[in-house]
């Protein structure tokens, strides 16, 4: 805000700075109440009384409680706390890659992540013949990991290092790569194929908290340098000449920023399955809402993820009853109608 | 953004009659060089197989002066096959180049613009929903021609939503995603909800194919084709400005917006007729013309030369996948793993120099 302020008569600018924290209130109090629907809704209805009572009453010998205990607190609670977890990374993450690639239809999908993590999914359940997403989640965070290593270093050598466009392309060329080697293995091998297209699917069910927490704490580290690095990457985006001019260690910010974003995407889609087009959607819609400050920007664009991602997740459990439509699937049946109107409406310009 | 490491060079203007372009030796000399290493690599690909049959019998075949054992073969067996390849190729390559330089972006590949998706999600529909009306649509217009409608009409939706008083190269761009994700989403959930054996069958035509091509199922693809090459070369020649930004475009007039509406759906037709020839073989609308642009040392992806590079790709990407290989892989495979390091290559060796 700072800039805006200067630039600004001081009145008009604390207005708009009101404007938006009043705007990150209201996405935290949309995201708290679908956080309490996504407990109640399901296979099985709960009123608020059962879901305040499976989260909080001492087990008891009633077996229709108990049974409410057991369905709020290893079905709903992790559900909800993943899929707002994922959503808030996917989010941040969707607007950093657009920050630091400076490429407004860049993905967390661009670096090869996900391409990653599919590939040593099929890879281990082909070798080892797992069958249980408990094991082959921390292969898929090591797959998402290596890949957008190896795409940032590729992209970092020689004379063109952290030219966006290298980037970009490095990460599409390492991703079709990885793409076509996962589909090898998944045609050879039947078992493969058929855990990888649930996989794909992008789902927010089925996780319990072992693994949730681990993948939390990977994404509140990524969180933490993410946003550390906000101010310079507001000054990387006037261009590269004037950012070193204003003295900010370009390689640096890059490199970490690059870091933030894989633990991110790695991390959320190693507990869901790529979820396509959720950071790419909510980046642009926060842009919207907020201007180009990424320190309004990214909080506004992982709120906004968080809330998709929940009440896809929800919709999916109420539309096909009695089975289930993933989350990652109706993001982009929902989203993207939303996002075409926006773009329709002439909302979006290019970053 | 086109072309960070290639400086254009000042060349001198040719002008003959209403024709007027940039002398540029090198860009003649590569797709000379291009035409030949194709025709080259697409009559080796006719003479390999279980039956191999000499370089110069093939050639004679070709010209209509072989036996009457090698016409066999190789006009009924493996033409269609080949030709194939050779169409769908240069259509890709084609069809990259321009939404490559109407979008100012590498990544603008047309799978952007929602063809590749639409047409992935009408096979797969066709393929996993048995019975009914698929089974009809299938045997009544045939796979191909059902994915050729598909993807066509993905196309003609996204240009049509982008379409507000013209048509804006990022509005375009973000609506093709937008549709694309659609599909996908949609192609994603009949995967799920599908029988595993249909889904292995939807997924080696997901990937791209040219297994067990028929005249029939190229026949189509093949006059398309020709008759948007024709169309393109046409209007290309005045296209020239096509790179300068929408602003300049603008101050072009009017004709420069129609040209560049036809262009587009020529691009999107073409990608659509290669998806319904052989699947949407990943990459080759993406690399060919970064590739052909870097050889050429153009500043931007030139239209003949991309065209051969895909030819050049898909042929010799679906003889590698025949041959190389112990077991025989869709081609689609084979171009990502020969296409996407390729890519990184030229990328690190650019970024070294």
């Amino acid at each position: 805000m700072g800039t805006t302020a200067v630039e600004r008569p001081a009145p008009r600018g604390t207005d708009t700075r009101r404007r938006r924290v009043v705007g990150l209130g209201m996405l935290a109090v949309v995201l708290v109440a679908a956080g309490v629907v996504s407990l109640a809704v399901g296979a099985r209805a709960l009123s608020p009384a059962e879901v305040w009572h499976g989260l909080f009453a001492a087990p008891d010998s009633d077996q229709r409680l108990t049974e409410i205990r057991l369905i709020v607190r290893t079905v709903r609670v992790p559900r909800t706390v993943l899929a707002i977890v994922a959503g808030i990374a996917l989010g941040v993450g969707g607007a950093l890659i657009q920050g630091y690639t400076r490429n407004p239809i860049a993905d967390t999908g661009l670096l090869g992540v996900n391409a990653g993590a599919s590939f040593a999914v099929v890879s281990v359940i082909a070798v080892f013949g797992f069958s249980n997403p408990f094991q082959y989640v921390w292969f898929a965070f090591l797959g998402a990991a290596v890949a957008g290593v190896v795409v940032f270093g590729l992209a970092s050598i020689g004379r063109g290092a952290g030219n966006p466009l290298t980037l970009a392309l490095a990460g599409q060329g390492i991703t079709v790569f990885l793409a076509a080697m996962t589909t090898a293995v998944a045609l050879t091998d039947l078992a493969s194929l058929n855990a990888l297209r649930f996989w794909n699917a992008g789902s927010v069910a089925g996780v319990g908290f072992d693994v949730i927490w681990p993948v939390t704490a990977f994404i509140v580290v990524g969180l933490v340098l993410a946003l550390a690095m906000l101010p310079s990457l507001n000054l990387l985006n006037l261009g590269d000449d004037v950012a070193r001019g204003l003295g900010v260690n370009i390689a640096l910010s890059r490199t970490v920023g690059i870091v933030a974003i894989t633990l991110l995407a790695g991390a959320a889609t190693a507990a869901c399955g790529p979820i396509a087009f959720l950071g790419l959607m909510v980046a642009h819609v926060a842009r919207y809402m907020t201007g180009p400050d990424y320190r309004w920007l990214v909080p506004y664009a992982g709120l906004l993820g968080a809330v998709v991602l929940l009440v896809c997740d929800i919709v999916g459990r109420l539309v096909v009853r009695p089975g289930e439509l993933d989350a990652g699937v109706l993001v982009a049946l929902l989203g993207a109608p939303f996002f075409a109107v926006l773009v329709w409406r002439g909302k979006f310009r290019n970053a | 953004m086109n072309g960070t490491d290639v400086k254009p060079s000042v060349a001198p203007g040719v002008r003959l009659g209403q024709v007027s372009f940039v002398w540029r030796p090198l860009i003649v000399f590569v797709t000379l060089l291009l035409a030949a290493a194709t025709f080259l690599v697409f009559c080796v690909s006719i003479g390999v197989g279980d039956f191999p049959i000499g370089l110069n019998r093939v050639i004679a075949t070709i010209l209509g002066r072989g036996e009457r054992v090698d016409e066999f073969v190789i006009m009924d067996l493996r033409m269609p096959r080949a030709l194939a390849g050779l169409v769908v190729g240069i259509a890709l390559g084609v069809s990259g180049a321009i939404t490559q330089s109407i979008a100012r972006n590498p990544l603008a590949s047309p799978d952007i613009l929602g063809v590749t998706a639409g047409a992935s999600a009408v096979s797969v529909f066709l393929v996993t929903v048995s019975g009914g009306t698929a089974t009809a649509i299938v045997s009544s217009v045939g796979l191909s021609s059902a994915a050729l409608l598909g993807g066509l009409g993905t196309g003609l939706l996204v240009y049509f939503m982008a379409w507000r008083r013209g048509v804006d190269g990022f509005r375009l761009i973000l609506i093709g995603i937008s549709v694309s994700a659609v599909m996908e989403a949609i192609t994603t959930w009949l995967l799920v909800t599908a029988d595993i054996r249909d889904v292995a069958k939807a997924q080696a035509w997901l990937v791209g194919s040219l297994d067990n091509r028929s005249w029939g199922e190229v026949r189509i693809a093949l006059w398309c084709t020709l008759v948007l090459l024709v169309v393109v070369a046409s209007v290309a020649f005045q296209f020239k400005p096509m790179h300068f930004g929408d602003e300049i475009a603008a101050g072009l007039g009017v004709r420069y917006s129609i040209v560049r509406a036809v262009l587009l759906l020529c691009a999107v037709l073409l990608a659509a007729a290669a998806v319904s020839a052989a699947g949407p073989v990943p990459f080759v609308a993406l690399v060919a013309p970064q590739v052909a642009m870097r050889l050429a040392r153009c500043p931007t992806p030139p239209m003949v030369a991309s065209g051969l590079v895909g030819a050049l790709l898909l042929i010799g990407a679906d003889l590698v996948a025949r041959t190389a290989l112990p077991i025989s892989l869709p081609v689609g495979v084979v171009t990502a793993a020969i296409g996407g390091p390729f890519l990184v290559y030229l990328l690190v060796r650019a970024n070294l120099r």
